[in-house]
């Protein structure tokens, strides 16, 4: 019993600093939701519903453009594209679990708790194994609970905050943080210069594919380096 | 677009994305992953990491821009020197806004 909570709590904290990053972009949801037109439920409901800023952020855009709900849905898809390849990587992990756990461990899955959990997982920490589903869950409930306050906030704050405030630029900032980490050798260096450059060249593509472009062409240099360290 | 409608979508991009996080969670049972996939997978993390932070970056008013004039550009590397040698998401923010700030208010 104890190493759950020692797990949960463990969550709880590695994630803890994190939030500085994730609240700011929590806020501008609800700003930009209420400054779209949406009403204060529909702000709230899309933080509830979704829990995914880039998309949600994505479909406001849209939203204010006038854009076929259907050519919402596919953008969204596309954005969180992404969570499939964390489905699959944390899949391993999950599987001692009943649907009791993996129905709701897949709604709090996000990128913060995504690289947490994984890194968690990879360095075999006491416990991980088998009670790592509650570090995962800890790091998840934190970012969710301060998710829906952040977006209350921003909702409630209405558009009263300054535009050149660029808080916005907190996002990419929080995930340079997360990327830190990953970089531990030349396959994993090849596929983040990879993503960064195709993903940059491709920005102009629609409906965002550009993200997810970069990011299979990333792997496939990760993966092709890994084969070329081996060959030689 | 009407309220049904706007509501509509909302669940729908919820239902989508809760399907995509759930997917190989609950089909990994059902099926092998080849060898190949599985060590694809561990290089989603910089991939997908870089992928979203260069744009942000690089780019400026939907074009590349890698002269000084990107504020963001400038205040970006210096978080990126930050968060190299600190890995902490506070003082990465910190140096981060603080510098975009600091170049919005002088230029």
């Amino acid at each position: 019993m104890s190493s759950r909570r020692e797990q949960f709590g463990a969550g709880v904290a590695a994630v803890a600093p994190m939030l500085p990053g994730v609240a700011p972009f929590g806020v501008i949801a609800g700003l930009t939701a209420v400054g779209t037109g949406l009403s204060a439920a529909q702000a709230m409901a899309m933080s509830l519903v979704i829990f995914a800023g880039a998309s949600q952020l994505a479909t406001l855009q849209l939203v204010a453009d006038g854009a076929m709900p259907a050519i919402i849905l596919l953008t969204v898809f596309t954005i969180n594209l992404r969570f499939s390849m964390y489905s699959a990587s944390l899949a391993p992990h999950f599987q001692h679990l009943g649907r009791r756990w993996r129905l709701p461990l897949a709604y709090v899955l996000v990128d913060q708790n995504y690289a947490l959990g994984i890194h968690h997982y990879r360095q075999g920490k006491p416990g991980a194994a088998e009670f790592g589903h509650w570090f995962f869950l800890g790091a998840g409930i934190t970012l969710w609970l301060t998710w829906q306050a952040a977006t209350a906030v921003g909702v409630f704050m209405g558009a009263s905050v300054p535009r050149d405030w660029s808080l916005d630029f907190a996002i990419p900032l929080v995930f340079m943080v997360l990327l830190v980490p990953t970089l531990q050798d030349r396959p994993h260096i090849a596929a983040a210069v990879t993503g960064s450059v195709v993903a940059t060249l491709a920005a102009d593509m629609p409906l965002h594919l550009g993200i997810v472009t970069g990011a299979l062409c990333g792997i496939a240099a990760g993966v092709w380096f890994e084969y070329r360290a081996e060959a030689s | 677009m009407s309220d049904t409608t706007l509501w509509l979508t909302i669940l729908g991009a919820g239902l989508c994305t809760w399907l995509l996080r759930l997917s190989f969670i609950e089909l990994w049972q059902w099926m092998r992953v080849p060898p190949l996939l599985h060590r694809a997978l561990r290089y989603v993390p910089p991939a997908v990491l870089a992928a979203l932070v260069v744009p942000a970056l690089a780019r400026s008013g939907g074009s590349i821009d890698l002269s000084p004039d990107n504020l963001r550009l400038v205040a970006g590397i210096v978080a990126a020197v930050v968060a190299w040698f600190s890995r902490s998401v506070l003082l990465t923010l910190a140096a981060g806004m603080g510098m975009l700030w600091l170049l919005q208010t002088v230029t």
